[in-house]
């Protein structure tokens, strides 16, 4: 813009010079045009590159001329043809050659090798033409004992054992320290998956069962699960009277009838079956062999025999008929017909035992002996001819301990003969399973519990024995095989086939029982009996021990489930666990409560807990693990007094418990998880439980032993040193008497030379005398 | 002898041993507190057993040989110690805590 501007200056003619002025005073700076000015070269090296660089022809190039001759210009030319080869020199060539300046010669070379093996397929084919059996039979190689001998003795093993035992020693060693076998996934896993609430131990009220018929004024006195039915179970009933309300009243009690009820979950209101009986029965029990005979014992000292076999279609299937009872529940109950098909059937008792050979007095328990066993005359245990449970014991506040058998035990009698005697007729509806025993049934083994130094005998009130199940186990399927075999068909109906066979005897069975008195006394005895000496009979033996520990009558004596040596009574206001064998007493004896205990039971399940009922209708339920010295918890069920408990499990999710107050309602209740599933463990920690607390007792024993021994030590002692300090203090007092002596003479002389009545002169002398 | 026997009862008497067994070589017991046919079954079948597990060892380093073999059980726990020739071996091979 500055040269055009320049431009236009001087193009420009000068009139308008003026306007340009203007331009000329913005733009300051002129820039003036200069063309290049040529200047000389100066060389810096670069030709020299250039010239190294560039190609130049190094030889000068020869230039010929070849021409011909003048005179043949334009000459005719002749062309012929001849080969080159065939001329010698007409051509020269340049013949290749393999020129050894440039040949490579290769010295290494990179090749693989692969070795396989040489592979051949072939087959062939045997034939069989003569078959044989073959065997080989070996024998594994030893050293004679001349060999074992040199090798023992020599070197080598020596020093083969010496570097090897210091490694064997050091891997037992580890194994000790640590439990190899443990397999940690198990034991961390402390308790399976928990149905429902872990701290609750309440127990749910389930089902209640009250017959409004045949329950007025009436109580409870047993109950009992059925072994193999769910749901069902058994109580009977017995008149709420004192005895003398009993006489006052007899004539009463005959019409009405004294009854088990059978009760089934599904119908709360009318009991599934009704067994009849001569009196009220007192305690009962299923047969553990067939769960349709029944045998009870009565108030007036009779065993009771029922066998509901016809009946049992009708309680196993009690579901079907409480549906289609629906519409009948929505009536009241005085317009239910008396005689419909859904009343339950009386059934009449099968067989009684004889009254003048039973007990006299109230029956207070009634087991039936384990059908491994039977036992003889003499008490003696046989192995079991039956395969069944035909056997019986029972107990009386008569004193009396009676063994029943429940085969006949002579011929049945003719039946001409039999017609005529018979007094009492049998009803056409009652199972003749029994007909042997009714009325001239008799025990076989009696034995009275003497009390040593006086001619009363204890009361029995209930019974332990050994090897009972409490809850009717599934045993293995083997065994119930064996005893199948044994039992042959149908054995109650054929129980004389047993008594063909010969008796074998078991040897070392453990004939001893626990007995719980009337008195709170509990006593351990034998149940074989004696033959006295003076006259040739059968007594019974002394007990072996004898334990007063209760105040009162005892209402539970019972094994554990789990450990066939622990017995647990209960009696008065408190309770006691026993070890067979631990005769210094019992290894837990609670407080004294402050209500009365009425009845208890162990639980099924967990070891550690068992279940008491009091008599304000609370129910105590001790867990060993938890606390010792009282109970876990206590649960009100009632307002009355708990007759009888029993638990029973019917799986691993529902355990039930049954009780009964005194006014004859049975109430059901479901066990919670807790109660009922055991913890891991929890055998193990209570048997360790049990043998810390026998050792304990024996610890004690010892200590009184230990401290009797120190008594009499300290008592001689203290004679000694009574004697000792009589000595001393002689000797003592004689110096004392002395030394005051002596004082007194000098203080004598003192206080005379002081009232100047001692001359001068002795003073001195004797003041001299004292100097030397 | 005597030596011999001590070593044997000391081990015989560690607690929760069953029996103790020497074998040679080839596999003949030479020496045991069980009975004679335990001790064969053992003996056949713990030498194949011990074969094996040494050429093992031995496969996988030829420098290293096998020094003990413990065949732990539901039950039981069988150890073996076969007889070793002395290698120089350094912390990592040796066990014993």
């Amino acid at each position: 813009m500055k040269k055009q501007s320049q431009f236009l200056w001087k193009v420009l003619p000068p009139e308008e010079q003026v306007d340009t002025e203007e331009v000329k005073e913005s733009v300051e700076e002129v820039y003036v045009y200069k063309p290049p000015i040529p200047k000389p070269w100066v060389s810096l090296g670069s030709e020299k590159e250039i010239e190294e660089e560039s190609v130049h022809e190094s030889t000068v190039r020869a230039k010929y001329k070849i021409s011909r001759e003048r005179r043949q210009f334009g000459a005719p030319i002749k062309f012929g043809d001849y080969n080159a080869s065939s001329v010698k020199d007409s051509y020269i060539e340049c013949t290749a050659y393999a020129d050894k300046n440039f040949t490579v010669k290769q010295l290494e070379k990179d090749i693989a090798i692969q070795v396989i093996p040489i592979l051949m397929d072939t087959y062939t084919q045997t034939q069989w033409k003569f078959p044989r059996n073959a065997t080989t039979q070996y024998m594994p190689r030893e050293f004679s004992k001349e060999e074992r001998e040199t090798l023992l003795q020599s070197k080598d093993l020596k020093d083969f054992l010496n570097s090897v035992s210091l490694s064997v020693e050091a891997a037992l060693q580890q194994n000790e320290i640590m439990n190899v076998f443990i397999d940690d996934w198990k034991v961390l896993a402390e308790e399976e998956a928990t149905f429902g609430d872990k701290t609750d131990s309440h127990l749910k009220e389930y089902q209640s069962f009250t017959d409004l018929h045949n329950i007025k004024d009436k109580t409870i006195t047993c109950i009992c699960w059925h072994p193999t039915i769910y749901g069902l179970i058994a109580v009977s009933i017995a008149e709420r009277l004192s005895y003398e309300e009993r006489v006052q009243f007899s004539g009463k009690l005959l019409l009405q009838p004294s009854l088990i009820l059978f009760w089934s979950f599904s119908d709360p209101i009318h009991p599934q079956l009704m067994l009849q009986s001569p009196d009220d029965i007192f305690c009962f029990r299923f047969c553990p062999s067939n769960p349709n005979i029944i045998a009870g014992g009565c108030i007036n000292g009779q065993v009771v025999l029922w066998d509901i076999s016809a009946h049992s279609e009708r309680i196993v299937h009690v579901k079907g008929s409480g549906s289609t009872s629906k519409k009948a529940v929505l009536k009241p109950i005085f317009l239910l017909e008396p005689d419909s098909n859904k009343d339950a059937p009386y059934v009449r008792h099968c067989a009684v035992s004889s009254i003048e050979y039973g007990h006299k007095k109230l029956v207070t328990d009634i087991h039936w002996l384990t059908d491994n066993f039977e036992v003889n005359r003499m008490g003696y245990a046989f192995e079991n001819r039956s395969g069944i449970c035909c056997q019986l014991v029972t107990c009386s506040i008569d004193c009396t301990i009676y063994f029943w058998d429940i085969r006949p035990t002579r011929p049945p009698p003719i039946p001409t003969d039999k017609k005529k005697e018979e007094t009492v007729e049998v009803p056409h509806d009652v199972p003749s399973t029994f007909l042997h025993l009714d009325l001239s049934w008799r025990p076989h083994i009696r034995i009275t519990l003497a009390k040593s130094g006086t001619t009363l005998d204890h009361c029995p009130v209930k019974l332990s024995l050994r090897n009972e199940s409490l809850n009717y186990q599934v045993q293995d399927a083997q065994i119930l095989q064996q005893k199948a075999q044994i039992a042959g068909e149908d054995p109650y109906h054929n129980l004389e086939s047993g008594l063909a066979k010969i008796l074998k005897p078991i040897e070392d069975y453990n004939t001893k029982f626990f007995v719980g008195t009337e008195d709170g006394e509990v006593i351990y005895t034998d149940w074989r009996m004696e033959r006295d000496h003076d006259s040739g009979r059968l007594i019974s033996q002394k007990p072996l021990n004898r334990y007063a520990v209760h105040d009162g009558s005892i209402n539970t004596v019972q094994r554990s489930p789990f450990y066939q040596d622990i017995v647990l009574t209960i009696g008065g206001w408190n309770v006691a666990i026993w070890k067979e064998g631990v005769s210094q007493g019992p290894l837990l004896l609670s407080a004294c409560s402050t209500k009365m205990y009425t009845s208890g039971h162990w639980s099924l399940t967990r070891p550690a807990v068992f279940f008491v009922g009091k008599e304000d209708g609370y129910i105590d339920i001790w867990d060993l693990l938890e606390k010792t010295h009282e109970p876990a918890h206590t649960q009100n069920i009632c307002i009355t007094s708990i007759t009888y408990i029993r638990p029973w499990m019917f799986s691993t999710r529902q355990q039930f418990l049954a009780i009964a107050d005194y006014f004859g309602t049975l109430h059901i209740l479901e066990i919670p998880w807790t109660l009922s599933h055991p913890l891991v463990n929890e055998v193990q920690s209570v048997y360790h439980y049990f043998d810390r607390e026998v050792s304990h007792l024996k610890y004690t024993e010892k200590r009184k032993e230990i401290r009797a021994k120190q008594k009499t030590e300290l008592h001689l002692e203290s004679e000694k040193n009574k004697s000792k300090a009589v000595q001393k203090s002689k000797e003592q007092l004689e110096a004392e008497l002395r030394m005051n002596y002596e004082e007194y003479l000098d203080f004598e002389k003192q206080t005379l030379g002081n009232l100047g009545v001692i001359p001068e002169t002795d003073r001195l002398s004797s003041s001299f005398r004292d100097l030397i | 002898m005597a030596e011999v026997e001590e070593t044997l009862k000391r081990i015989q008497n560690h607690k929760g041993v069953i029996g103790t067994m020497v074998v040679n070589a080839e596999g003949i017991p030479i020496r045991t507190t069980l009975d004679n046919s335990t001790t064969v079954q053992y003996a056949g079948l713990l030498h194949q057993l011990t074969m094996k597990a040494k050429s093992t060892v031995r496969d996988i380093d030829p420098q290293n040989d096998l020094t003990f073999l413990r065949i732990r059980s539901k039950k039981h726990e069988v150890m073996v110690a076969p007889e070793v020739p002395l290698i120089p071996c350094n912390r990592k091979c040796s066990s014993p805590l």
